[in-house]
């Protein structure tokens, strides 16, 4: 035996089995009921969509670090794949593929790679390249484009938002929106996939709990306060996929446990606000995003107080 | 015997991998041909060689001068010849006076070894010096001189001693066999050091991972009202003396003060059985248990070894390597020192010796912090673990201190964590380490 060559470093010399790679493949796993359902109520086109926006997210993290920045190609931490998955689920199942392809563009090169890569982009890349489509191509983008049949639906929230079945479409029931047998992105519509799925990432420890549960009490606490129905309002919409897949981006949220609690409060009142009296019906997205930006400034306000910290008294 | 449970915020859960030794019976290393008593066992000043080659000492002996206040005399192992007094390799990666001693296998002890009566009829100033002639050092791994310890100043009012018997180093069962097998010993020491400080009120805390350690020290105190037992969290690193103390006593250990500040003393459980023997049999402190263990060992042990035993000779005991080693730790995984030879005697502080395979020693290349805050989620001393070190690689050790970088404890909790293998602690050691070396400046 050679002992020779040992390895000396310095302490621990254990680590724990997980990395950034198996953290992004249970988000996937998590992702999957919801894409499921996606399939079952849109049919093959969702699957098609996702895997184009994955293709396209992935090949342009690729290219990006292998040509333009020289650095070494890190496609296999699946990061570049999560996001693909996410902008996909954020579009109607009527998007064009162009724009499936543009929106992944946007979301690698300019909110992810131009900010520095994995970690360091100030918003969720997913979101802010869902924004970019919406103000480019509106009408693609909302009510109009939500066909399931020849006939269009709208979406559960831009009934209410009209006044319900006064304007001329029926509400929804709690089960078909528990199960997703409503209009609107290919993974927002059921509750009960995206649930399953935010269970196991919290299960898994993948996130805390915090997010989530703030987020949507706060929805629901306050759709309540101001007269309307809080089941439907968490289970319409983007809540859910915002609150546990998008909310949670561990680069665009605070690290720590009171700056969490007090960003998901402001998340869940934004979109409470926004579609209550916004001009959208819904306002997951716009809610996450400007709260993503305000993230740091949370965070440097509630520095945490350290074991043993003793106050200046001078 | 009522048992208090109780933990502390943060940490993690390793895999523990007690069960190597778990089970195995604690016995001593057969009598080494040499020992190598490095003149360093304790921080402190290292003491001066009170021997020269071709004297022959006797066991406990005292061959080591002490040179200042923290510093303590340190003894022969064995009896024997002297047969040099020169640098050799010591665990910390430096070469160290040390004297060299040829083992005559007749186990000659010293005139100066005699029992020193019970607690009751000593002095606490005699006890305090019994303590300092043994040579007794914090057996938990900073080696730092008990008796100074024992003397805090007038103005620090101690109420408690917390003896530590968490042992939340992974692999180690070294304090688990002592409690198991000597726990009258680790109760007599205790009640020596309450007596020192003249306070009547101690804990032992100990992890529940260690149920039999439990019930051996449960039985030891029940007829004692002043010591209480906790059974703390299996959690690393409970272990960890603010943590401790924060979970037996309810306490914080104010940021930047010592556990005296808190009105507290800590000790390793080593440490007070350590005194129970320098009183009851006068010997001093030659000899410690070490953990042998690990996945490059083939049958890893629990052995008695005389301080200055080659750790080489430790393995052989334990039928040697069985399969090449990646690394060999002084310690355990987490807090650790990775050694380059096993060319090295087993010192005042070597509660184990780790030895791990390619396979166990392996760690990914770090990557990109994806700011999971999981470092901030395990910390123990709810610092921002990602933000100390991101400043501390860019060089901004003012930033670091204002992220209150000197707070770690380093217990490697982070490290551990970081989905992205990041080396956290060892750049928040640097900072440290920085700002210390600024503030010296600055003076």
């Amino acid at each position: 035996m050679n002992e020779q060559f040992l390895t000396v470093s310095s302490s621990p010399h254990i680590r724990a089995s997980h990395s950034t790679g198996s953290i992004m493949r249970d988000v996937l796993i998590a992702l999957t009921p919801a894409f499921i359902a996606g399939v079952v109520f849109f049919g093959i086109n969702a699957a098609i969509l996702t895997i184009v926006c994955v293709l396209a997210s992935v090949a342009t993290e690729a290219l990006i670090q292998k040509f333009l920045l020289k650095r070494e190609v890190t496609i296999n931490d699946w990061s570049a794949v999560v996001t693909g998955v996410l902008l996909a689920f954020n579009l109607p199942v009527s998007a064009p593929l162009w724009m499936a392809v543009i929106g992944s563009v946007f979301a690698i090169a300019i909110v992810k790679q131009c900010f520095g890569g994995i970690g360091q982009n100030f918003i969720n890349p997913a979101l802010a390249a869902r924004a970019f489509l919406l103000a480019s191509w509106p009408t693609r983008m909302t009510s109009a484009a939500f066909a399931v049949d020849a006939a269009t639906t709208a979406t559960p929230l831009a009934l209410i938002k009209g006044g319900g079945e006064a304007a001329g479409g029926a509400l929804p029931s709690y089960m078909d929106l528990f199960m997703g047998n409503v209009g609107g992105c290919i993974g927002e519509v059921s509750a009960i996939a995206l649930l399953i799925g935010g269970i196991y990432l919290i299960m898994r420890n993948v996130i805390s709990w915090r997010i989530p549960v703030i987020y949507i009490g706060t929805v629901a606490i306050f759709t309540l306060v101001f007269g309307q129905d809080p089941i439907y309002h968490v289970l319409a919409g983007g809540l859910l996929l915002g609150a546990f897949f998008m909310a949670t981006d561990y680069a665009s949220s605070p690290v720590t446990p009171k700056a969490q609690i007090i960003y998901a409060l402001g998340c869940g009142i934004l979109t409470g606000v926004i579609r209550l009296w916004g001009g959208y019906p819904e306002g997951v997205s716009y809610s996450i995003l400007i709260m993503n930006v305000a993230a740091p400034l949370i965070e440097r306000f509630t520095m945490p107080k350290i074991y043993g910290e003793v106050k200046d008294n001078a | 015997m009522d048992i208090k449970h109780s933990t502390f915020k943060g940490g993690i859960h390793p895999s523990y991998q007690k069960e190597l030794t778990k089970n195995k019976v604690l016995r001593p290393v057969s009598p080494p041909e040499t020992v190598v008593i490095p003149m360093s066992l304790h921080i402190g000043a290292p003491c001066n060689p009170m021997v020269k080659k071709g004297d022959l000492v006797k066991v406990g002996q005292r061959i080591g001068e002490p040179n200042g206040f923290v510093s303590v005399p340190i003894h022969a192992s064995v009896s024997g010849e002297v047969i040099s007094v020169e640098p050799r390799l010591h665990p910390n990666g430096q070469k160290v006076m040390s004297v060299v001693i040829k083992n005559d296998m007749q186990e000659t002890i010293s005139e100066e070894v005699k029992a020193k009566g019970d607690i009751d009829s000593l002095s606490p100033q005699e006890i305090k010096d019994i303590i300092f002639n043994a040579g007794i050092v914090g057996l938990g791994g900073a080696t730092f001189p008990t008796h100074v310890k024992l003397s805090p100043p007038p103005d620090k009012k101690i109420d408690f001693v917390v003896l530590n018997g968490a042992e939340c180093e992974p692999y180690l069962t070294t304090d688990d066999h002592l409690m198991n097998e000597y726990p009258e010993k680790v109760v007599h020491g205790l009640q020596a050091m309450l007596k020192v400080l003249g306070i009547n009120k101690g804990f032992i805390g100990i992890e529940d991972n260690k149920p039999e350690a439990i019930e051996a020290i449960s039985k030891a105190i029940t007829d004692n009202d002043q010591i209480e037992i906790y059974s703390l969290h299996t959690k690393y690193p409970q272990g960890s003396e603010k943590q401790l103390i924060t979970a037996v006593t309810g306490r914080e250990v104010p940021s930047g003060a010592l556990p005296m500040d808190a009105g507290v003393v800590v000790s390793n459980v080593g440490t007070a059985a350590a005194i129970s023997d320098a009183i009851k049999t006068g010997m001093p402190l030659v000899e410690r248990i070490v953990t042998v263990t690990g996945s490059a060992v083939k049958d890893p042990q629990v052995l008695t070894a005389k301080i200055g035993t080659m750790v080489r000779d430790l393995i052989e005991e334990c039928g040697g390597f069985s399969e090449q080693p990646e690394k060999v730790i002084n310690g355990g995984p987490m807090m650790g020192i990775a050694q380059f030879s096993i060319d090295i005697p087993v010192i005042k502080a070597t509660s184990g010796i780790l030895c791990l395979n390619k396979k166990d020693a392996y760690v990914k290349e770090p990557s990109l912090c994806i700011r999971c805050g999981k470092c901030v989620e395990v910390c123990p001393v709810n610092l921002m673990p990602l933000y100390i070190s991101e400043h501390s690689l860019k060089g901004d050790y003012d930033k670091c201190k204002s992220l209150h970088a000197m707070d770690c404890v380093e217990c490697g909790s982070c490290s551990y964590i970081c989905p992205a293998k990041r080396t956290l602690v060892s750049s928040i050691r640097v900072a440290k380490r920085e700002i210390v070396a600024n503030s010296r400046k600055g003076k």
